[in-house]
């Protein structure tokens, strides 16, 4: 028996609802993943948030386009760039700003940092730093929901730098051979650090093929363009639906504006070509889906400026609350290191 | 213990076997997966009949992938169910140490208990003799002991091998059961159906004032075998602790055998350097427990263990060379040593019935 789709509450919700995405609805999540983001980049300099941080500013298309057709209890996980996901997916925001100032209301308790998000309620079941590493968990989450006749998705969201682990590619056989309905979701934003594609893959490389050899599905988009991304997971959702238990992989185009980790922009280190540069700067996700929703509603531009305002005012309300909050003692060390 | 004062003569693997059955009889989040665990050979009797009896969904043959498969485990784990994974030599295990150090072990822990919990067992066998060799004979227990998070249980005794192995699909935690290859085939009274023996207790083998000898798993055989030639022809009374459980570490039954006969011998099947052998000892020393003469580890050199039986017949301590530790530390019965009975058949095989290859 497969898994009939499922109505959606998220008015952006394409899938399965025959509603076509909301382009102003996406595009207001995006804004306030990068409001976010921006503002964790601006007050990183005080130095009160000790945790490196890896934003996401310049991929939120592809959080905010798969997460649009997710429910709550449809599960996430994702990996060292994580912000988008895990906000796209409806994570706490404040447990997230928490988590970065290394406060106890953190989503982690103030153990993990940025690195390691948590939100099981919103169905963010977990991010860790290790490349490739949340992919196989993902897949167990999806198993145990087979198991249990569940109808839940899984989705794990990973760079292409994770298709260079082996674990990649035993996740993907694993899938296959189990029969284990997992969206791969891939973020290719070129580069693994400073370390671009060249030096990582054969010319002769090609990701599809890969993937398809496995026996599993695989589609591809822009992944700056949030309505496409909706679109392409809406094309990937209904391959899956059609044939149960066959996995499937979307790679996305992407960039990421800021450096790998930190809070500033690396261009001047010339580790990634200017041309290059200057083809993503056209592609801002946000400018792109600012521009036709500007140019269907001419006059949105003020509503969306007044939004893009209440949300830099929410962000700052809720770090000044986190920087009043404490942090966890030290009496708390020990505590779980074997759960009871 | 909680469960059945019955018992029957089991093997070793037979016990495991039993308490797989066990498992997936009473829980159905239970599952088993890794390689061969369905095949003809059921990994050295230890699954033989599972998936005939719970179905292949159930007992799952895999791909090799030791890495995915734990972080696959790990998933279902976090979802509710409660997976035992399985390895056939420890040695194959170290390609998943990825998602065992970084991921089972830090769970609960990282996320401050709102990750969820991994009740995960992984099964991983040392191997021994006919030429194993140096990747298919490691133990590394004191590896895994190293980490916090992890808990690491290696039974010596087919009653423990149900009863932990129950605890340990009971447990919450990650727990790596390491099943010594030569115990596989030892027999020894089983309780029947459910029979669960508590994790982190160490078990008094044997009782004496002379000496406290600190084995597990194998080494309980070792230091059993010395320890009875030592009563039988030296007067010479071992306390064997049998540690069943290398973390959590009930250190306290340690503490009180040692408190009582003031000297010390760990037994450890396993690399010296760094190894759990100095962890008991350098415990006792910190504890400030007054020793009568400095405590001895009885250990791997520290090389690999190598293939050929004329060197591994000197890598392996034996039962005569616990015997010759305690004898030296006690200080009197060395002169029986050269009486000190062979084992019969060859030295690489666990007895005359171990067939090979592996």
């Amino acid at each position: 028996m497969s898994p009939s789709p499922k109505p959606s509450s998220n008015p952006a919700l394409a899938y399965g609802t025959g509603v076509p995405p909301d382009l102003k609805h996406l595009h207001l999540e995006m804004l306030r993943i990068r409001v976010i983001e921006r503002r964790i980049a601006e007050r990183y300099r005080e130095q009160e948030m000790r945790c490196p941080v890896h934003l996401s500013i310049g991929q939120e298309a592809v959080a905010v386009g798969v997460c649009a057709h997710l429910q709550p209890a449809d599960k996430v996980m994702s990996a060292h760039r994580s912000h988008g996901h895990y906000l796209a997916k409806g994570g706490n925001v404040r447990a997230m700003i928490a988590e970065l100032y290394g406060r106890a209301d953190g989503c982690c308790g103030g153990r993990g940092g940025s690195m390691h998000l948590m939100d099981r309620d919103s169905g963010f079941w977990g991010a860790v730093p290790i490349v490739g590493s949340t992919l196989p968990i993902a897949l167990g989450l999806a198993l145990a929901d087979k198991q249990c006749g569940g109808n839940a998705r899984t989705v794990a969201f990973f760079g292409e730098g994770a298709t260079e682990e082996g674990v990649f590619t035993e996740t993907l056989n694993l899938a296959c051979v189990l029969r284990v309905p997992l969206l791969f979701i891939c973020e290719n934003n070129g580069f693994s650090v400073y370390t671009p594609l060249a030096p990582r893959r054969s010319p002769d490389f090609r990701f599809s093929d890969y993937v398809r050899s496995h026996g599993c599905h695989y589609f591809s988009g822009d992944g700056n363009d949030v309505e496409a991304v909706c679109r392409v997971t809406g094309e990937a959702l209904a391959a899956m639906h059609a044939d149960p238990g066959r996995p499937c992989v979307v790679e996305f185009a992407t960039w990421r504006y800021y450096e790998h980790c930190g809070p500033a922009q690396d261009d001047h280190l010339n580790y990634r070509n200017q041309a290059e540069i200057e083809h993503w700067s056209m592609r801002d996700p946000l400018a792109i889906s600012r521009a036709r929703l500007i140019a269907a509603q001419p006059g949105l531009e003020a509503e969306l400026d007044l939004a893009e305002q209440r949300q830099r005012q929410d962000i700052d309300a809720v770090i000044e609350a986190v920087r009043a909050g404490v942090r966890p003692s030290p009496e708390t060390l020990p505590r779980g290191v074997f759960a009871p | 213990m909680n469960g059945s004062a019955e018992t029957r003569e089991l093997s070793f693997a037979e016990a495991i076997r039993d308490a797989t059955a066990v498992c997936l009889q009473r829980d159905p989040r239970v599952f088993v997966i890794g390689l061969g665990v369905p095949d003809p050979k059921g990994i050295f009797g230890t699954t033989t009949g599972l998936a005939s009896e719970f179905g292949a969904d159930r007992v799952l043959d895999a791909p090799l992938s030791e890495n995915a498969l734990t972080g696959l485990v790990i998933g279902a784990a976090l979802g509710g169910r409660r997976p035992i994974l399985t390895h056939q030599r420890v040695d194959f295990a170290l390609l998943s140490l990825e998602q065992i150090v970084n991921q089972a072990a830090k769970w609960f822990y990282m996320f401050d208990g709102r990750g969820g919990t991994v009740p995960i067992v992984i099964r991983m066998i040392i191997g021994r003799g006919w030429g194993q060799g140096p990747q298919h004979a490691q133990s590394l227990s004191s590896w895994f002991a190293h980490i916090p998070g992890l808990k690491v249980v290696a039974p010596a005794s087919p009653a423990d091998a149900k009863g932990m192995f129950i605890a340990s699909v009971e447990d919450e935690n990650p727990v790596i059961f390491l099943e010594h290859r030569w115990l596989h085939g030892m027999r020894g009274p089983v309780p029947t159906g459910y029979h669960r023996t508590p994790l982190g207790k160490c078990r008094v083998a044997r009782t004496g004032g002379d000496v406290t000898v600190v084995a597990s798993a194998h080494s309980v055989i070792e230091a059993m075998r010395a320890a009875d030639f030592a009563a039988a022809h030296a007067h010479i009374e071992f306390d064997v602790v049998d540690v069943r459980c290398l973390n959590p570490l009930d250190f306290e039954t340690i503490a009180d055998s040692v408190r009582k006969t003031r000297r010390l011998v760990v037994v450890d099947d396993d690399s010296r350097h760094c190894g759990f052998a100095g962890e008991v000892v350098a415990r006792v020393c910190e504890a400030g427990l007054p020793l009568m003469a400095p405590p001895v580890r009885v250990t791997w050199p520290d090389c690999p263990s190598p293939s050929s039986a004329a060197l591994a017949e000197v890598f392996y301590p034996s039962d005569r060379d616990v015997f010759v530790a305690v004898g030296k530390l006690v200080g009197r019965g060395l002169e029986h040593a050269t009486h000190f009975p062979k084992r019969p058949g060859p030295v690489d095989v666990p007895n005359l019935e171990f067939p090979g290859p592996f």
